[in-house]
């Protein structure tokens, strides 16, 4: 297990002044298409993604996060649409790691490497001063003897921790992290919470992804959620879990669902056997009242409209473990 | 937030050099060496030269023992190793799945290829470095410990034609290690086809006079021999490697700079 740092972030000063360089939209992902054959892996993606903010990408595995990030990236040439990082695309920027931290997939390192050697191939490349090695070591938690030892050998965690690391390595403005919370334990989620956080503070900018509703919403504020895909939602965090509706259980929710339609109120039907309808109680009381229905529950939704929706796409899209 | 957000003027990006060549090329040369199999085959070409040399020493004729004749002898095993160098220096972007890493700190694959190229032939120059001064320490040896003839018979052209066998081998495993994406099938094939190649040649009599032509072991065959290639040994030598080496290089390059590059 590496070494925990709860200290605040030990981000260096930052070298570069932020605050005279700003963009209003620092990501913009415009209708990203990637079709295989005839399955559409990524339909028409878009979204903005503002400085000073952790954005997460939430999705069940096999959405499309993936892929979109990679598009992202010039890793995947996308089928249709367009993205651009700082307002260019990213292959546009010069010496990108100094722009643009990424970390697609913290496994994806040479097991024969050391951790320390992975980090000072990124120094020689993008021509930093070999003492960011040691800082960013020192940084995500990882010790000198750590380092020094194969990634190989590297738990989940530690792997996520030298990934972080290589992110970081270039002082970077904007941060694309696929996953980078899988395989920490609850302490170092709460870890890398308070480091991407004090990123965002400095003005830096997140866009992290995560198949998992309650990772996500400890760590980010705004969300990109994805299904199938497509877009299914977006906004501040605040904004999805105190989504308005009212949350209603009945012992008929056929009968139930026939007469609110009939009073033409708009509603969705959630994986556990309850309706998030977009009215108050009384005008659902009301039309229940009309059809007969006896109703077993009725109360405001707070956000478990998010996660009814969430559960929703993962019920619809249940694979095993198929990554996207 | 809004003294943060005051001015969307585009971040000035044309501060900002793109990584240069140099840097590429030393990054990809210490990516060869930096692993385990990567340090493991460099000690491997290194200990191989050696005991070549040292077996020959004490197993050929007194006559034999020249220059020439111990350099020659590093050729076949180095011949072994250097295509697998070549073939691991782009494979593991793969297998390894650091080409995730490398084509997002260099978006231009054509300047990895490039910087990859460069990196395969700086070691490829290297291992004929160390067969040359192993050859010469030995034939010094030679004369002294077995009363060696010690000729310093190799000349320019034995070393050009020496250094031109030990690249084309590191070159066309990056080649075919381009092309198959995979180490282990690079590998095999790599070493695979000529045999299969031979075979064929030897069972189909028409194909004999073709040889030359379409087989590269058999072009090659003047490179170890005599060092003056006439007109048509260096055509053959020209079209054999054309089919075996840049025709497989081109085809590698235009798979690497479509081929998408997955995670997980």
């Amino acid at each position: 297990m590496p070494t925990l740092v709860y200290a605040d972030v030990a981000l260096r000063p930052m070298s570069r002044p932020w605050a005279a360089i700003r963009l209003d939209t620092m990501i913009e992902v415009d209708g990203l298409t990637k079709a295989y054959g005839q399955h559409l892996a990524v339909d028409g993606v878009s979204f903005r993604v503002e400085p000073g903010t952790v954005t997460g990408f939430l999705g069940p595995n096999g959405a499309g996060k993936s892929t979109t990030m990679r598009m992202m990236v010039g890793l995947t040439p996308p089928t249709a649409g367009s993205s651009t990082i700082l307002g260019v695309p990213y292959s546009k920027i010069p010496n990108p790691g100094t722009y643009v931290g990424v970390l697609l997939d913290a496994s994806a390192q040479h097991a024969g490497r050391s951790g320390r050697e992975v980090l000072h191939l990124g120094t020689m490349l993008m021509g930093l001063d070999e003492s960011r090695v040691d800082e960013m070591l020192h940084l995500v938690g990882l010790s000198e003897v750590e380092a020094k030892r194969r990634v190989g050998n590297y738990s989940l965690g530690m792997r996520q921790r030298l990934g972080i690391a290589h992110a970081l390595l270039g002082d970077p403005q904007v941060l694309v992290l696929d996953e980078p919370a899988n395989g920490l334990d609850p302490a170092g989620i709460r870890w890398m919470r308070g480091l991407l956080r004090g990123f965002a503070e400095r003005g830096g900018t997140v866009l992290l992804s995560s198949h998992l509703l309650h990772e996500i919403e400890m760590i980010a504020d705004e969300l990109v959620v994805i299904g199938r895909g497509k877009i299914v939602a977006q906004g501040s965090k605040d904004e999805l879990v105190s989504a308005s509706g009212t949350l209603v259980r009945s012992l008929d929710l056929d009968t139930l669902a026939v007469a609110l339609k009939q009073a033409e109120l708009v509603f969705t039907r959630t994986a556990t056997n309850s309706l998030i309808v977009q009215s108050t109680g009384e005008q659902i009381g009301r039309a229940a009242a009309g059809a007969g229905v006896v109703l077993t529950e009725l109360r405001p939704a707070e956000g478990a409209g998010l996660e009814e929706m969430f559960l929703q796409l993962t019920a619809d899209d249940a694979r095993d473990e198929v990554s996207s | 937030m809004s003294a943060l957000t005051a001015s969307p003027a585009p971040i000035d990006l044309s501060q900002t050099r793109r990584v240069r060549m140099s840097r590429l090329f030393r990054v990809e040369l210490r990516k060869v060496t930096d692993t385990r199999a990567g340090m493991w085959l460099l000690i491997a070409i290194g200990a191989i030269t050696l005991l070549a040399v040292t077996i020959f020493l004490f197993a050929a004729e007194p006559s034999e023992l020249t220059y020439e004749n111990f350099a020659g002898v590093t050729a076949t095993p180095q011949g072994f190793i250097l295509p697998v160098l070549g073939i691991l220096a782009v494979t593991s972007e793969w297998s390894q799945r650091t080409g995730l890493v490398t084509f997002t700190l260099e978006p231009s694959r054509i300047r990895i290829v490039i910087a990859k190229f460069l990196a395969v032939v700086a070691l490829g120059l290297a291992a004929v470095a160390v067969a040359l001064a192993a050859g010469a320490l030995f034939n010094v040896l030679g004369t002294g410990l077995a009363d060696g003839a010690g000729d310093w018979n190799l000349g320019i052209a034995g070393a050009r034609d020496f250094t031109l066998l030990q690249l084309m081998s590191i070159v066309q495993g990056l080649a075919f290690g381009m092309l198959l994406m995979n180490s282990a099938a690079a590998i095999v094939l790599y070493f695979v086809i000529p045999i299969a190649w031979s075979i064929l040649f030897s069972l189909v009599g028409a194909l004999e006079d073709a040889a030359p032509w379409l087989d590269l072991g058999t072009a090659q065959q003047p490179l170890f021999d005599d060092h003056s290639l006439t007109a048509t040994e260096w055509s053959q030598l020209l079209v054999t490697s054309l089919i075996w080496i840049v025709l497989p290089f081109a085809a590698g390059v235009m798979r690497l700079l479509r081929s998408e590059l997955k995670s997980a």
